[in-house]
């Protein structure tokens, strides 16, 4: 089971929609999928039509008494799963706080789900807390995305530094354009330049479209109600590299 | 992804009613359904054996426009998915896609290839139920199956109602609703049986074990020919699976039914007419003998995957060669017995032998021994021959005297199986179980003597022909000394495993067993 997260410290960058997009192009590929929703604000669990709760909330998910698999949801599409967002989620770095193995509580709870799902994706709120530490200990991948500006950039560069000091395994780190305006230059050249320079960058960027914002009133992804727009190829881009370096 | 299927027949003939089913549905759901039917269609797939059927389980290959999907569906609905990108069948377990299928699979179907056993073309249509979020909580198929040209036989239109994992209640909820729908009523027969049914088969139409229906006082005479009529069944059903090499049981199986047939010969033959022990026990001597260089060489091709995962000073990879010298050897002794199962002299025996059986039958054998008492004195006697040669052996005897045992075990074991029918259920099971305590530690001590030796002359044959590096012939060694190791474990158990087998209580289970046949 390979588990892969979509991070940024900023909100707002497009983590979700890739998120919620991936995971869809995962299982139409034939993977076993399951989605984890950690963001509080549950706006994949929206995207999916499924109910924002939990039962026991996240309390009962990081303290064991309540099996991940019960938590699960299946969505409306083949080998995709939910595991759904909670408001409590929010209380998550206080509850990994108090758990054991604090850090990497969140690989030890995905571990029994291993026969059962090819790929996980797990959708982490914007912040640098513990509960981005369990999720960059959890994926083998992070993919980070980024508006094509020079300060995102840093970030990138933060976060790369910040995983090189993990001991024992560490991700691989993945940026990949998100909402890029071909209409500013500063979009168009940093997105063209520096995945031409930089390995940590994708070639697949996705564009700012309307149909990726119309995901939250058509409450699906992308390639499932637009199959033919530009959003759905970019993501279908993005996921061919994704697969590469995950799947070999 | 395990997920629940709750299965209905649609008792009317003709096309499914769908729009009374989505009328009644529509009362609790929204109702989606697809525009078109798709065609899809179904194999289910089960071991020569139906190891699958017998365990509660159906394996289906769903074909249609799109990649293939592999369905397996337990007793209670359960239902675990794969997609299957190839489709060619026979295939070992280990060639499905890997993850819980598979592995599920592989449980229960071990060494057995997975065949075609019915297949259906369908044209199936999908409903959904949805909630107030318009989410899908439940899907159902509608499923309208016909047989394939040219019997083209319709079968009843089925309904299954698949849960979506965390919405199990909108499922049942459907269910009630379906079950109170006019002309709907729940499964009786799983899609695979109904399908067997239409096609004029039936599942687990064939087993290795022995399961003759005997009666107590049927002729002897009678009884023997049913026995081995049943064993001829079983030789002729593997022949196919022999020649096509589809996987290494049938062979097994037919050398099984071809020793039962050997040991009712040897003990039971009396009963028949004379002539036809002599003739046929020495034919079934040759197809035995035929066929035992290349279930040696299956052996030794299956467990070398676990002997190379214990070695200590050598590589598994070491074995390499060896197993490529094994399995050409193999390819060479499968034309010889492929040869001999379609000679003339093959075909000339079974038939004889079979025309030669029914004979008995035919003219009625009312003197002689009846089967109950066939079944105590041949029992006694071979239980008898055990005791005596078990009773012999010390820690100094030969090697062959527990192998001479070993032969006297499994002729009781085949009497044993051969009156099964006649014996008390739970009595026969605790005597077998004693047997085969004992059975398995002769087992262990032989095959580790024989593979050791054939070990060693495989490495003299390698390194006469030079077809094997110092590291394998090495990596050989420590193969020996493994079996050696487990030779002289499984002598050390022998005491123990005998005194179980002829102390009290066993003896007290046999005399319960046999006592109970001649009254």
């Amino acid at each position: 089971m390979k588990v892969i997260a979509t991070y940024n410290i900023k909100g707002g960058v497009g983590k979700t929609t890739a998120a919620v997009n991936l995971s869809y192009l995962a299982a139409q590929d034939g993977l076993r999928t399951l989605l984890w929703d950690l963001d509080p604000q549950a706006a994949a669990t929206y995207m999916f039509r499924v109910r924002a709760r939990v039962k026991g909330g996240g309390q009962a998910l990081i303290r064991g008494t309540r099996g991940l698999d019960q938590a699960i949801k299946g969505t409306d599409f083949d080998r995709l799963d939910l595991l759904p967002g909670d408001f409590t989620y929010r209380n998550m770095d206080l509850l990994l706080d108090g758990a054991k193995h604090r850090a990497r509580r969140l690989s030890r709870l995905l571990s029994p789900l291993a026969g059962d799902y090819d790929l996980v994706v797990l959708d982490c709120p914007p912040s640098i807390s513990l509960v981005s530490e369990n999720v960059l200990h959890a994926a083998g991948l992070i993919l980070v995305p980024l508006i094509p500006t020079t300060l995102s950039l840093r970030t990138l560069d933060q976060l790369t530094d910040f995983v090189a000091s993990f001991d024992g395994p560490r991700p691989e780190v993945l940026a990949f354009f998100s909402m890029v305006d071909r209409r500013k230059r500063l979009h168009r050249e940093i997105a063209e330049r520096l995945p031409t320079q930089r390995a940590d960058v994708a070639a697949a960027a996705v564009p700012a479209l309307a149909v990726i914002e119309r995901m939250a009133v058509e409450r699906a992804p992308v390639p499932a109600f637009a199959p033919r727009s530009q959003a759905a190829r970019s993501y279908q881009d993005l996921w061919a590299e994704v697969r590469k370096r995950v799947l070999g | 992804m395990e997920v629940r299927s709750h299965e209905f027949e649609i008792a009317d003939p003709g096309p499914p009613p769908l729009g009374r089913i989505r009328d009644e549905l529509a009362v609790a759901f929204t109702v989606a359904s697809d525009r078109r039917a798709k065609r899809v269609r179904r194999i289910w797939l089960d071991t020569f054996d139906w190891l699958l059927y017998r365990a509660g389980l159906t394996l289906q290959y769903v074909g249609g426009s799109g990649p293939g999907e592999l369905v397996l569906t337990g007793g209670g609905g359960q239902q675990l998915t794969a997609r299957a990108r190839r489709a060619r069948w026979p295939c070992l377990p280990g060639g499905l896609p890997p993850g819980p299928l598979r592995d599920r699979v592989a449980a229960v179907a071990g060494l057995r290839a997975l065949l075609p056993r019915v297949s259906v073309v369908s044209q199936v249509s999908e409903l959904r139920l949805l909630n107030e979020d318009e989410k899908t909580v439940a899907r159902i198929a509608v499923d309208a199956m016909t047989l394939p040209a040219p019997q083209g036989a319709a079968i009843a239109a089925r309904l299954a109602v698949a849960e979506v994992r965390g919405y199990p209640a909108a499922a049942r909820r459907a269910g009630r609703i379906l079950t109170g729908t006019g002309g709907v009523v729940p499964s009786r027969q799983t899609a695979l049986d109904a399908a067997l049914s239409a096609a004029g088969q039936r599942g687990a139409d064939y087993t290795g074990k022995v399961a003759v229906p005997l009666f107590p006082a049927m002729p002897g005479a009678e009884a023997v020919s049913a026995i081995l009529l049943q064993q001829l069944d079983a030789l002729e059903a593997n022949v196919d699976g022999v020649l096509h090499d589809i996987d290494t049981e049938f062979l097994h199986d037919l050398r099984i039914a071809v020793r039962r047939t050997r040991t009712a010969l040897k003990l039971l033959g009396h009963v028949l007419p004379g002539e036809l022990t002599l003739r046929f026990a020495s034919e079934f001597r040759w197809l035995g003998d035929t066929t035992t260089p290349l279930r040696d060489l299956d052996v030794q091709l299956l467990s070398l995957p676990s002997m190379a995962a214990r070695l200590v000073a050598a590589s598994p990879d070491d074995l390499q060669p060896l197993a490529a010298y094994l399995a050409r050897r193999r390819a060479a002794e499968r034309r010889k017995l492929s040869r001999a199962l379609r000679s003339a002299r093959f075909d000339a025996m079974v038939g004889d032998w079979r025309k030669a059986l029914l004979v008995p039958r035919a003219v009625g054998h009312a003197s002689g021994p009846r089967a109950a008492e066939l079944s105590t004195d041949r029992t006694r006697r071979a239980d008898a021959r055990v005791l005596r040669l078990g009773s012999a052996i010390t820690a100094s005897s030969p090697a062959e005297s527990l192998h001479t045992l070993r032969k006297r075990c499994k002729e009781l074991r085949y009497v044993l199986e051969f009156f099964r029918s006649l014996h008390d259920p739970l009595l026969y099971a605790a005597v077998l179980a004693d047997l085969k305590r004992l059975q398995d530690c002769l087992g262990e001590f032989q095959d580790s003597e024989v593979q050791s030796a054939e070990i060693q002359s495989l490495a003299a044959a390698m390194l006469a022909r030079q077809a094997a590096p110092a590291s394998t012939l090495l990596a050989m060694g420590e193969l020996a000394a493994q079996l050696g190791t487990r030779q002289r474990a499984a002598r050390a158990e022998f005491t123990d495993r005998f005194a179980h087998f002829a102390g009290g209580a066993g003896r007290h289970r046999m005399a319960a067993l046999t006592a109970g046949d001649s009254g």
